[in-house]
C-alpha cells in the first residue's frame, strides 16, 4: 500500500511541481542559447550581473549581521509589545515592492524625513549603488529575521540553560550552543533573503534609479532590454535564473557538510 | 474548518458567476497609447464613452517601443498611438497596423523641481558640474528625442566644448518612461529632466520650473495612429481615430499640451 500512497501524493503534487517548474521550461526553451556568448559577455549585461552578484552578497551580510539580534531578540524576550513588534517586522514582505520603492523616497531621498538631514552634511542616497542595497535590504530583511526568529525559538531552553549553568558567558552559549541548533532555518533565512535581494525591481528602479554600472542590476537590465531586444531580454532572464539556482545549491550544499562537521555532541542523535 | 473551507469555496464560485457578466458589460475598445498621452487619453476615453454609449475604452499606457513589442507578440490591442513614428512604422510595414495618420506633435522641455537646487536657467547649464540629470531609456521615443536634441545643441557649438559628453556624463538615472522622468523632478530627487511640454499638466506645474528649449535645438516629434490589423473592434477602433483627429479631439490635444495636426480654422 506504501506505493500507491505514494503515487497518489504524486499525482496531487503534480499541479503545483508543473506551475512551478513549467514558466521556468518556457523561458529556456524559447530562449537563443547559441547567442548567449554575444549577450552576456558585453559590458552592460557583465556590468548588471556584477552589480547584482555585489549589492546582494552585501545585503546577505548587513541581514545575517543587523538581522541576527533581532531576530533573537524577538525569539527570547518577553516584552509587552512583542506582537507589534512581530508584525511590524513582516510589513516589507507585504508593500507592493513599488509602494517601499515610494516609502525609501520619501524616508531617506533627498528632501525625505531622515533624507533632508543627510542632504544637508553633503550625503545622498538616492542614485547610488548604496540605494539598490538599502532597497534590497529593507525589502529582504524580513524572510531573514522571519526564519532566523522561528529557528531560535526551536532551540531547547533546557540545552541553553545547560550551558549558561556550566560557565558559559551568553555570547558563548550563543555561539556554540543556539545558533549551531538554529543553523537550518538561519541559513534557510539566508538563502530566501538573498534570493529576494537579486530580484528586487520595483523598490530598486524608484528609489535608486537605472543606470548602467551604477545601480542597473539584472532585473533592471532585464526589463530594458524589453524595450528594445526581447530575445537579449529572454537569455538575459535564463543566465539570471541559472546564476541563482547554481548560487544557492552550491551555498546549501557547503554550509550542510560544514554544518554537520561541526554539530554540537547534545544534538547528535 | 470544513464549513470554512466550503463556504470560501462557495464565495470564489459566486464570484466567478458573477464576473462574465460584468465583462460582457459591451464592446470593449482596447487602446495602447504612449505614456505621455495619460491625461489626454483620460479625457478621450470619458468623452468617448459619452458619445457611444455601451462602449468600454480600456487604456493600456506604457512606452511606445514597449508597446510596439506587446502588439508584434499578438497582445490584443485595437488601436495604437505612438510617440514617434519609428514605433509604428515597422508595424504598419508588416501590416500588422493598418496606415498611420499623424493626430499631434509634441516639443521637448528642460524641468527643474520648483526650488530648481541647482540653478539652472538655460538648456546650456545642462552640462554644469555634478549635477543630478534624469532622462528617458534610450529605446524610448522620448529617450532618442532628448539624445537628437543634446547631440543638436553639441555640434552647434553655441554651448561650448563637450557639451554633449559633460551632459552625457550627468545623467544618473534612465526611466522607463516620460512620466517617472517628471516624477523624479517634482518629488526633487532630480535636479533637472527632459520630458515634452504636454507632460506639465496643471498640477505638475505647481512643482516644477520649465525651461524652455530654441527652436533650432528641439524636436518636434510627430505622434501616429493607426487601427491595429488584429482587431476585432475595427469599427469601433475607426471611429477612435475619426474621434482622435475631428476638432473636438484636436482641441482636447491642445488642452493638454500638444500642438494638433489639423490646423483650427
Amino acid at each position: 500500500m506504501r506505493a500507491g500512497r505514494n503515487s497518489i501524493l504524486l499525482v496531487l503534487s503534480l499541479p503545483a511541481l508543473l506551475l512551478v517548474i513549467l514558466p521556468i521550461v518556457g523561458l529556456f526553451w524559447s530562449a537563443q542559447l547559441s547567442r548567449i556568448g554575444s549577450y552576456v559577455c558585453c559590458g552592460p549585461v557583465a556590468e548588471a550581473l556584477t552589480l547584482s552578484l555585489t549589492t546582494s552578497g552585501i545585503t546577505a551580510l548587513l541581514v545575517i549581521l543587523l538581522g541576527t539580534p533581532l531576530a533573537y531578540w524577538l525569539a527570547y524576550g518577553n516584552f509587552r509589545g512583542k506582537r507589534f513588534f512581530d508584525t511590524l517586522i513582516d510589513l516589507p514582505v507585504v508593500l507592493p515592492p513599488a509602494v517601499a520603492g515610494v516609502a525609501l523616497l520619501m524616508t531617506f531621498g533627498r528632501v525625505g524625513l531622515i533624507g533632508k538631514h543627510l542632504s544637508a552634511a553633503g550625503i545622498t542616497i538616492p542614485f547610488t549603488t548604496a540605494a539598490v542595497v538599502l532597497a534590497q535590504s529593507f525589502v529582504a530583511g524580513p524572510f531573514y529575521i522571519r526564519q532566523a526568529r522561528v529557528g531560535f525559538e526551536s532551540v531547547p531552553r533546557q540545552l541553553m540553560m545547560a550551558s549558561l549553568t556550566m560557565g558559559a558567558s551568553p555570547l558563548r552559549t550563543f555561539f556554540r550552543v543556539t545558533a549551531p541548533l538554529a543553523s537550518h532555518a538561519i541559513l534557510a533565512g539566508l538563502v530566501m533573503a538573498w534570493a529576494r535581494a537579486v530580484g528586487e525591481f520595483g523598490a530598486t528602479l524608484m528609489f535608486a534609479g537605472n543606470l548602467q554600472g551604477v545601480t542597473q542590476t539584472m532585473p533592471l537590465a532585464i526589463y530594458t532590454s524589453l524595450e528594445s531586444n526581447p530575445n537579449a531580454a529572454i537569455v538575459l532572464s535564463v543566465t539570471l535564473v541559472a546564476t541563482s539556482f547554481l548560487v544557492i545549491i552550491v551555498t546549501k550544499f557547503l554550509l550542510d557538510t560544514t554544518n554537520r562537521a561541526s554539530e554540537p555532541t547534545a544534538a547528535r542523535p | 474548518m470544513r464549513p470554512i473551507i466550503c463556504g470560501i469555496v462557495g464565495i470564489m464560485l459566486a464570484m466567478g458567476a458573477v464576473a462574465p457578466d460584468a465583462a460582457n458589460a459591451g464592446p470593449a475598445l482596447n487602446v495602447y497609447g504612449a505614456a505621455s498621452l495619460k491625461e489626454f487619453l483620460q479625457d478621450s476615453e470619458s468623452a468617448f464613452e459619452k458619445n457611444h454609449p455601451g462602449v468600454d475604452v480600456r487604456v493600456n499606457l506604457n512606452s511606445s517601443s514597449r508597446l510596439r513589442i506587446q502588439i508584434e507578440q499578438g497582445a490584443p490591442a485595437d488601436v495604437f498611438l505612438s510617440a514617434n513614428t519609428q514605433c509604428m512604422d515597422p508595424l504598419v510595414e508588416h501590416n500588422l497596423t493598418e496606415d498611420a495618420t499623424i493626430f499631434a506633435h509634441n516639443r521637448l522641455v528642460v524641468l527643474t523641481p520648483r526650488s530648481n537646487p541647482a540653478g539652472i536657467d538655460s538648456p546650456g547649464d545642462l552640462a554644469q558640474s555634478s549635477l543630478k540629470l534624469v532622462v528617458a531609456a534610450p529605446e524610448t521615443p522620448i529617450g532618442r528625442y532628448t539624445l537628437a536634441s543634446i547631440n543638436k545643441m553639441d555640434s552647434s557649438g553655441a554651448f561650448g566644448t563637450s557639451f554633449k559628453a559633460k551632459v552625457m556624463s550627468n545623467v544618473c538615472s534612465q526611466e522607463p518612461t516620460v512620466k517617472s522622468v517628471v516624477a523624479k523632478v517634482h518629488l526633487g530627487e532630480a535636479d533637472a529632466g527632459i520630458s515634452y511640454v504636454s507632460d506639465v499638466s496643471p498640477a505638475i506645474n505647481a512643482k516644477v520650473l520649465m525651461i524652455g528649449i530654441p527652436d533650432d535645438y528641439n524636436i518636434v516629434a510627430d505622434y501616429p495612429v493607426a487601427v491595429v490589423s488584429g482587431s476585432r473592434a475595427k469599427t469601433i477602433g475607426n471611429a477612435f481615430v475619426r474621434f482622435v483627429l475631428s476638432p473636438e479631439g484636436q482641441k482636447l490635444l491642445q488642452k493638454h499640451g500638444f500642438i494638433p495636426a489639423r490646423v483650427q480654422r
